[in-house]
C-alpha cells in the first residue's frame, strides 16, 4: 500500500543488476554447455523476473493476500507444465 | 484530506481498503494473462523437446543483437515506469510527465526493432506459409514464382514428412517452420500487450499533464505500471527462449 515509497536509488540498482543479468545470459549463450545452456538461460530468466516482481512491482513489501494473488497464475502454470512434460518426456 | 475523499467510490472505508481492491483485481488480471502466455510456453517446450535440433537452426535464423538490444530496451523502460510511479507517489508532477514520454518513448523505440526484425523475416522467406523457405537468403532467382519453383511445393499437402525433404543434412524444413510460427504467435501476442500498453501510457500522459495524480490519488499509475513490468517479464522469458537457443 501507499506506506512504502523506495528510493530512486534502490530502482537505479535493480536496474543494474538487471543489465549484468541480461549481459551474463547473451555470454552463456555463446558457449555450448549442452544441457546446462537452457538451465542457465531460465535461471537468469526467473532472477530477472524476480528482481522486476519485488522491486518494481512492489510485491517485497505487499500484503499476504496479494502475494498469494500473484503466485496463484505461476503455480497453475506449474501445476500444467510439469504434468504435461511428465507425459512428454517419459514417452516410448 | 479533500484529495483522497474526492476518488474515494462511497463502497469503500476509505482510500486504502480502495487502493487495496484495485492492486488485488490488477494482480487477478495478471494472473489470468500468465496463464495465457502459459500456454504458450507449454506448448513450446513439448516442441522444443521433440524438435530440438529444428529449433535451434531456427533460432540462429533471429537476430541475437537486436533482440538483446530490445531486453536492454524494455528492461530501461521498466525502470523509467518504476520512476514515473515513485515520481507520483512524491508529488514530482514533472517527473510523472518525464518518465511517461521516456517509458512511451522506448516502447515505441521496442515495437520499431520488432517492426525491423518482422520486415526482415518477410524478406529472407521466413514467415511460416507456402513462400516458407530456408535457402531464400541464397542470391539465385528471387522472383515470387523463381522461390515458388525452388520449393516446389505447389500441391503438396502442408505436412511434410521428413522423408519427403530435399536438405538431408539441414533440419526438416516444416519442423523450422514450426518454430517460426511459435516465434510468430508468441513475439506477436507479446507485441499486441505492447501497443495496448503505449495506448494506456498515453492516456496516463494525457491525465498527468492536467495534474490528476497526487500522492494521494495516483491509482491509475501503479495499475498500469504493474501491466508494462508483467510485459517485460514475459520478454525476459521470450528472449532467451526464442534467440538463445543452442
Amino acid at each position: 500500500m501507499h506506506t512504502n515509497i523506495l528510493s530512486k536509488a534502490t530502482y537505479y540498482k535493480v536496474a543494474v543488476l538487471l543489465g549484468i543479468l541480461l549481459a551474463a545470459t547473451v555470454v552463456v549463450a555463446q558457449f555450448d554447455l549442452g544441457v546446462l545452456n537452457t538451465a542457465i538461460a531460465l535461471t537468469i530468466a526467473f532472477a530477472k523476473a524476480a528482481l522486476i516482481v519485488l522491486f518494481f512491482m512492489h510485491l517485497r513489501y505487499s500484503w499476504p493476500l496479494l502475494r498469494l494473488f500473484a503466485a496463484s497464475g505461476l503455480i497453475w502454470l506449474a501445476i500444467m507444465i510439469t504434468f504435461v512434460l511428465a507425459d512428454v518426456l517419459t514417452r516410448k | 484530506m479533500s484529495a483522497t475523499t474526492a476518488h474515494l467510490a462511497h463502497q469503500f472505508d476509505d482510500a486504502e481498503q480502495q487502493f487495496a481492491a484495485a492492486e488485488l483485481g490488477m494482480w487477478l488480471f495478471l494472473s489470468t494473462e500468465v496463464l495465457l502466455f502459459g500456454g504458450l510456453f507449454c506448448t513450446y517446450s513439448i516442441y522444443r523437446l521433440w524438435y530440438h535440433a529444428a529449433f535451434v537452426a531456427g533460432s540462429q535464423r533471429l537476430e541475437q543483437v537486436l533482440g538483446t538490444i530490445n531486453t536492454a530496451v524494455l528492461l530501461t523502460s521498466s525502470l523509467s515506469m518504476a520512476l514515473a510511479v515513485h515520481a507520483a507517489q512524491t508529488d514530482d508532477r514533472r517527473g510523472i510527465v518525464r518518465n511517461l514520454v521516456f517509458t512511451i518513448f522506448l516502447g515505441c523505440m521496442f515495437l520499431g526493432i520488432k517492426g525491423y526484425e518482422y520486415r526482415q523475416k518477410f524478406v529472407e522467406d521466413l514467415v511460416p506459409g507456402p513462400n516458407f523457405s530456408l535457402t531464400a537468403d541464397q542470391p539465385n532467382d528471387n522472383s515470387r514464382e523463381g522461390r515458388r519453383d525452388k520449393n516446389n511445393r505447389a500441391g503438396q499437402p502442408p505436412y511434410r514428412a521428413p522423408s519427403q525433404t530435399t536438405l538431408t543434412t539441414e533440419p526438416d524444413v516444416g519442423r523450422v517452420e514450426l518454430f517460426f510460427s511459435f516465434y510468430f504467435a508468441m513475439t506477436g501476442l507479446h507485441a499486441l500487450h505492447m501497443i495496448v500498453g503505449i495506448g494506456m501510457l498515453g492516456v496516463l500522459l494525457v491525465g498527468a499533464s492536467h495534474g490528476a495524480f497526487t500522492p494521494e490519488y495516483h491509482t491509475p499509475v501503479e495499475m498500469i505500471g504493474l501491466y508494462w513490468h508483467f510485459v517485460d517479464i514475459v520478454w525476459v522469458f521470450l528472449f532467451p527462449l526464442l534467440y538463445l537457443i543452442r
